[in-house]
């Protein structure tokens, strides 16, 4: 024990080295397994959370390409015949109907007709001089407003959108899927407009849940690795809010937000009624998150990892947003994956009441509240409250059903149960 | 006792505080929005539109309109008139909405809890038999399916298809029931996952094995010794839950066409009638405090372990 060193053993024996090297052999065949990957293998264990994943994932990829699929139009109203048709499989196309006057009764020729003239004029744009540039580029201009077809049949795509709507329609024409969940008392179809109500109902759970995680990390964050006093009156303060009804606030102030001057002027200024949704909403929802990341904080402030960063001089603000928040990132996804069904069914909750998105804009909140009105006891419209009931209430199981999964898979306590 | 005495009084001040800054926040919010209520398509005469002002008392300077009402409110109680319902304060319609909403959420909240207990137990003692699986079916179904979906297909099977139920209306036990079911059931379906949770980790527990051991039947040993553990984040919840009642009350108020607080004050904000949204508001408040209120009391009570904070 004199000298243990390795350095001391100028000529180690070959049965040392042999054993040094079945030793590395050994550990090399043994690996490490992270937090992250033992989370996973206990989730992939846990077959309803994994079932809820897929789903969730397969209902955000749909979302994500409804433009591409091919659907009828979400819009389109056919009061004449269309109406209140139970789930049925006839055939049906794009632009058939006679009142969009639509060259041959048909999306992709009108299409085709549209462009043929847009592509017209804008040749016509180069050779023109000034006067007629300008002249020919205000007519460019009301032709796609006012003519265009992807208009009439769908609420003002966006540029992304209207590429794949084309797309769309030069993979798949005019055909489109029958409505087999019916159509409602405007005629439009159903299947088309739950499609679509995907795609706002997602995003607001989405977006409005990122706003509330942002301001809730880095609140709680401060909160507890300040400690002391600012810990105290930051807290206080989220105690205040727990208190308070805010979903009777929040319907307050989307009442005053939405009115008519107050809306002039927010639109003036480039929000809109979905703007001030996710910042409404996340404005209210982030008081969990910020109580549970101020708990994980003060136990973590004191590891060795933030002392050793402390020591070689890392800041305040570093130590706080490099090294303790990735640490609560865990948790942190628990409650993204539990606040994103709770904003979502708040979302429906309010478009229910009359409050949320305003046509033509769809949600499932809306469109169950559409379903709900026609329900007489003359005639049951079922397919109008079935098929989007059951499209929410699917997707907010699977969240709530991913979120607690994934809060056992995290939970090391749950390790080897 | 002492203990119990500090807290009531420090939570009364805590209460005074937040009630005040809802207030002034709503307030302020209320009036700050340009144009209301009596804005129409229509100018009105010049003279009318003072009038309407003055007996609204819109034309005073808003610090003073601020402490009048703050005042009215605290001294004498009262809301002041509404702005869109001509002839009644928003005292008289808090008064007739207050016992529909109140009747209904207690309905919802008691069958939530006894059911959600009940199934939670059964489903943590008899575990992993047919019944577990049911209950916990349910339960999870109930948590998934929002409440103005499961109305509305509780309305078209049960009053349409089955005849069970009138569709609407007050007054009789028979409209109170599908309502008060329909916004208890998420609440029941959690309460009952709840229990289920904490009665399977306490009778794990060693007490339970003594309680076993010294010959207890098992009806005796779940009853008296498992459940007040396990009821534990059970009656947490309960603050929550109140919570959700109410905001659940404001749309099952609409489904089914309750003339309670939630359907007029949902009408109250949709047409801009600021006096009534804001003293429903009050009154909201003041139920969640009370609730969270008494949620921390029973908590101290039901747990020994718990001293009641007096920070």
């Amino acid at each position: 024990m004199a000298d243990p060193t390795p350095q001391s053993k100028p000529t180690p024996d070959t049965a040392d080295i042999e054993r040094y090297a079945r030793l590395l052999e050994e550990a090399r065949g043994i690996h490490g397994v992270s937090l992250w990957q033992d989370a996973w293998r206990r989730l992939r264990r846990n077959r309803v959370a994994m079932c809820s994943l897929y789903f969730v994932i397969a209902i955000s990829v749909l979302a994500v390409f409804v433009p591409l699929l091919p659907l009828q139009s979400p819009l389109d109203k056919d009061l004449r015949g269309r109406k209140d048709l139970p789930p049925n499989l006839a055939p049906i196309s794009l632009g058939s109907r006679d009142e969009l006057r639509f060259e041959g009764n048909s999306l992709a020729k009108e299409l085709a007709k549209f462009e043929a003239r847009l592509a017209e004029l804008r040749a016509g744009v180069s050779a023109a001089d000034a006067d007629g540039q300008l002249r020919l580029k205000q007519q460019i201009e009301t032709l796609q407003t006012n003519e265009d077809p992807l208009r009439k049949l769908w609420n003002n795509p966006g540029p992304i959108v209207r590429w794949m709507l084309r797309l769309r329609v030069s993979l798949f024409g005019d055909w489109c899927i029958p409505s087999v969940f019916g159509t409602d008392d405007l005629g439009r179809d159903v299947l088309s407009r739950v499609c679509w109500g995907a795609r706002v109902s997602l995003v607001v759970g989405v977006v409005a849940t990122l706003v509330s995680l942002s301001i809730g990390v880095s609140y709680g964050a401060i909160a507890g690795y300040c400690g002391g006093w600012v810990d105290e009156i930051m807290m206080r303060f989220v105690d205040i809010l727990y208190s308070i009804p805010f979903i009777f606030v929040v319907i307050f102030l989307l009442t005053i937000l939405g009115a008519e001057d107050t809306k002039k002027w927010l639109d003036e200024h480039g929000i809109n009624q979905l703007v001030i949704f996710y910042v409404v909403i996340g404005a209210f929802y982030w008081l969990t998150m910020a109580r549970v990341v101020r708990g994980q904080v003060i136990s973590l402030k004191n590891e060795q990892f933030v002392e050793a960063a402390r020591v070689i001089g890392a800041g305040r603000t570093r130590i706080i947003f490099r090294h303790l928040i990735p640490n609560v990132l865990g948790i942190v996804i628990v409650y993204l994956t539990l606040t994103i069904p709770a904003v979502m069914l708040f979302e429906s909750f309010l478009s229910f009441l009359g409050l949320g998105v305003s046509p033509p804009d769809v949600s499932w909140g809306l469109l169950v509240n559409e379903g709900t009105q026609v329900i007489t006891p003359i005639k049951i419209y079922w397919w109008l409250v079935v098929f989007s009931g059951m499209t929410l209430a699917l997707t907010l199981f699977s969240l709530n059903f991913l979120g607690d999964g994934l809060r056992d898979a995290l939970d090391p306590r749950m390790k080897n149960r | 006792m002492g203990g119990v005495a500090w807290f009531l009084l420090r939570r009364a001040c805590w209460v005074v505080v937040t009630l005040w800054i809802v207030y002034t926040v709503s307030f302020i919010l209320m009036r700050s929005v340009p144009g209301g209520p009596f804005d129409s398509e229509r100018k009105l005469p010049a003279e009318i539109q003072k009038n309407i002002e003055a007996r609204y008392k819109l034309d005073q300077p808003l610090l003073i309109q601020y402490f009048d009402h703050l005042g009215n409110i605290v001294f004498r109680g009262d809301f002041g008139p509404s702005f869109r319902l001509t002839d009644f304060t928003v005292n008289q319609v808090i008064e007739q909405g207050f016992p529909v909403s109140a009747s209904m959420g207690i309905f919802a909240i008691t069958f939530a809890i006894v059911l959600g207990t009940l199934s939670g137990i059964v489903s943590a003692v008899r575990r992993h038999t047919a019944w577990d699986v049911s209950f916990m079916t349910a339960a999870t179904l109930g948590i998934a399916v929002p409440n103005f979906v499961l109305a509305s297909l509780a309305i078209v099977v049960f009053v349409f298809q089955l005849h069970w139920f009138p569709a609407a209306g007050w007054g009789s036990l028979r409209q109170i029931i599908l309502p008060a079911l329909c916004l208890g059931a998420p609440y029941a379906g959690y309460i009952a996952r709840l229990t289920r949770t904490g009665m399977l980790e306490v009778l794990g527990r060693d007490y339970i094995r003594t309680a076993y051991a010294k010959g207890l039947g098992e009806k005796r040993v779940v009853l008296r010794h498992a459940l007040r553990g396990a009821l534990l984040p059970v009656v947490s919840y309960l603050g929550p839950a109140t919570a959700g009642v109410l905001t659940g009350s404001l749309v099952l108020e609409q489904v089914f066409a309750l003339p309670g607080m939630g359907s007029h004050f949902v009408e109250a904000a949709l047409q801009r009638d600021y006096p009534l949204a804001l003293g429903m508001v009050m009154v909201y408040t003041c139920l969640l405090l009370f609730m969270n209120t008494v949620v921390d009391l029973s908590y101290a009570i039901i747990d020994p372990r718990v001293k009641i904070e007096t920070q």
